[in-house]
């Protein structure tokens, strides 16, 4: 079993300092799909959680027999029969958001994350680490999701988790919505700007100049 | 390692094993929890129909209003009669029982398939206990798919009271702006048919007296919605339906 830094580092680490949406640009589909209002945006988290995590812990226990010719089907199956099982979750216990989020919690499938991390980290080593390992990218995107989901909500909307925080003026109050936050473009504006603040903080993830 | 996990009989017993397990996976699951989706889509559609003839939950469920105030029919389109349910499944079978009986050229142009003889009718009471109004169901294709919405008349069985595009798949911003309340609203207080039982709601462009302004950028849609009243009003659906109401007063 791995020390305690080594797992500290797998947990913690795809938060900010390897984050999957922010350093590796992958599953920004999602991203943008989902993240117009809060509620929905914490739902997909918890779904994409559920499915890395599994998806990772199966992956990992039966590594050592899977067959390197067959492997990405096998991983395919693996996270398509989780997905399934998140989606039906979801229609009989949150009927309306899984209404609203529609196809997207389908292609939870096709999430570059969960087969990235399936491929790279699950396929060499133990499930304990990783466990932890999908926990982290999960808690990753999460993280980029919900603040993404916070921008476009309060000033899209003028509300957080459906509760109105800035009185609209088409009600009486005093707030002009941005009508760009609504539409999903605007995902890509606030994702550059998270990566934006991230790299100035974190200097080392800045690309070097080519040639 | 990679050796002994490649050959033909080990990737042939594992990928069938695999697919066992997921397959009892999946399939548990979907049976496990067909009972709450359905319920969960059943309250759905009160909802909606309750929505539709703008009723106030004051913070009830909607199973429970929906229970005390609506009344479920079906009315035949051949001997022109109404029945009563019991309950939504009890409507749902009956619909499902019903003969079936396509529509003529209109549900042709509306893109309306698989029609039986009995259509369902929504009667909603108000609170002194009287009709408040009549919520029907229709459907028609639209630019990528059906629409499918109820509307709801005035016990007069002529004024539109409200529209609900309660399933599609429009394009966001463009036909999908069928849903949006503002242009729903146009529909309010125009009459359904007209005293000879003629369809008299229509939507197009540059709508004169009882019509309705078709959405910019969204004409195919439009048309289809269009097309979808000519055909549910007419004497071949609820058309006549209404004209029973309006002969033989409040249902």
């Amino acid at each position: 079993m791995a020390s305690t830094k080594e797992m500290k580092q797998t947990l913690f680490g795809p938060i900010f300092a390897n984050n999957p949406i922010a350093l590796q640009i992958l599953g920004v589909c999602s991203a943008l799909a989902v993240t117009a209002k809060m509620e929905n945006t914490l739902v997909m988290c918890i779904a994409l959680t559920f499915v890395l995590v599994l998806s990772n812990v199966s992956i990992s226990i039966i590594r050592n027999h899977i067959p390197s010719s067959v492997r990405i089907i096998v991983q395919m199956t693996i996270i398509a029969s989780l997905v399934i099982v998140v989606d039906q979750l979801l229609k009989a216990f949150a009927y309306d958001i899984a209404q609203e989020l529609s196809v997207f919690v389908g292609l939870i499938i096709t999430n570059c994350i969960v087969m990235g991390r399936a491929e790279a980290f699950a396929m060499k080593e133990g499930p304990g680490m990783s466990f932890l390992d999908g926990l982290g990218n999960a808690l990753g995107y999460s993280v980029v999701l919900l603040t993404v989901g916070f921008f476009r909500e309060l000033f899209g909307s003028g509300s957080l988790f459906g509760y109105q925080i800035l009185p609209l003026i088409t009600e009486g109050g005093w707030y002009t919505p941005v009508g760009l936050l609504v539409l999903p473009p605007s995902a890509f504006f606030i994702i550059g700007g998270f990566i934006w603040v991230l790299r100035i903080f974190r200097p080392e993830q800045v690309e070097a100049k080519e040639s | 390692m990679a050796s002994k996990n490649d050959t033909m009989g080990k990737t042939f017993t594992v990928i069938i094993l695999l697919c066992l397990v997921c397959s009892i996976i999946v399939s548990g699951a979907a049976v496990g929890l067909k009972e709450r989706q359905e319920a969960n889509a059943a309250l759905a559609k009160q909802q909606n129909i309750l929505r539709t003839a703008n009723v106030d939950l004051q913070g009830r469920s909607a199973d429970v209003v929906f229970a005390e105030r609506v009344r479920l029919m079906t009315f035949n389109r051949e001997t022109q009669e109404l029945t009563e349910h019991d309950s939504l499944f009890a409507l749902e079978d009956a619909l499902a029982a019903s003969s079936a009986k396509e529509g003529g050229e209109r549900a042709a142009q509306a893109g309306v398939r698989g029609l039986r003889a009995d259509i369902p009718v929504y009667v909603v009471r108000g609170e002194d206990n009287g009709i408040a109004s009549y919520v029907i169901d229709i459907r028609g294709s639209g630019l990528w798919g059906m629409m499918y919405a109820f509307l709801s008349l005035d016990p007069d069985g002529q004024t539109i009271r409200g529209i609900n595009f309660y399933e599609h798949s429009e394009t966001p911003g463009l036909g999908g702006e069928i849903q949006n309340p503002r242009w729903r609203s146009n529909f309010e207080g125009k009459d359904a048919i007209d005293s000879d039982g003629n369809v008299a709601i229509r939507v197009r462009k540059g709508a004169g007296d009882n019509e309705v302004d078709a959405l910019s950028g969204a004409t195919i849609t439009s048309d289809g919605v269009d097309r979808t009243f000519q055909f549910w009003l007419s004497q071949e659906a609820y058309g006549a339906f209404l004209m029973k109401v309006r002969e033989e007063g409040a249902i």
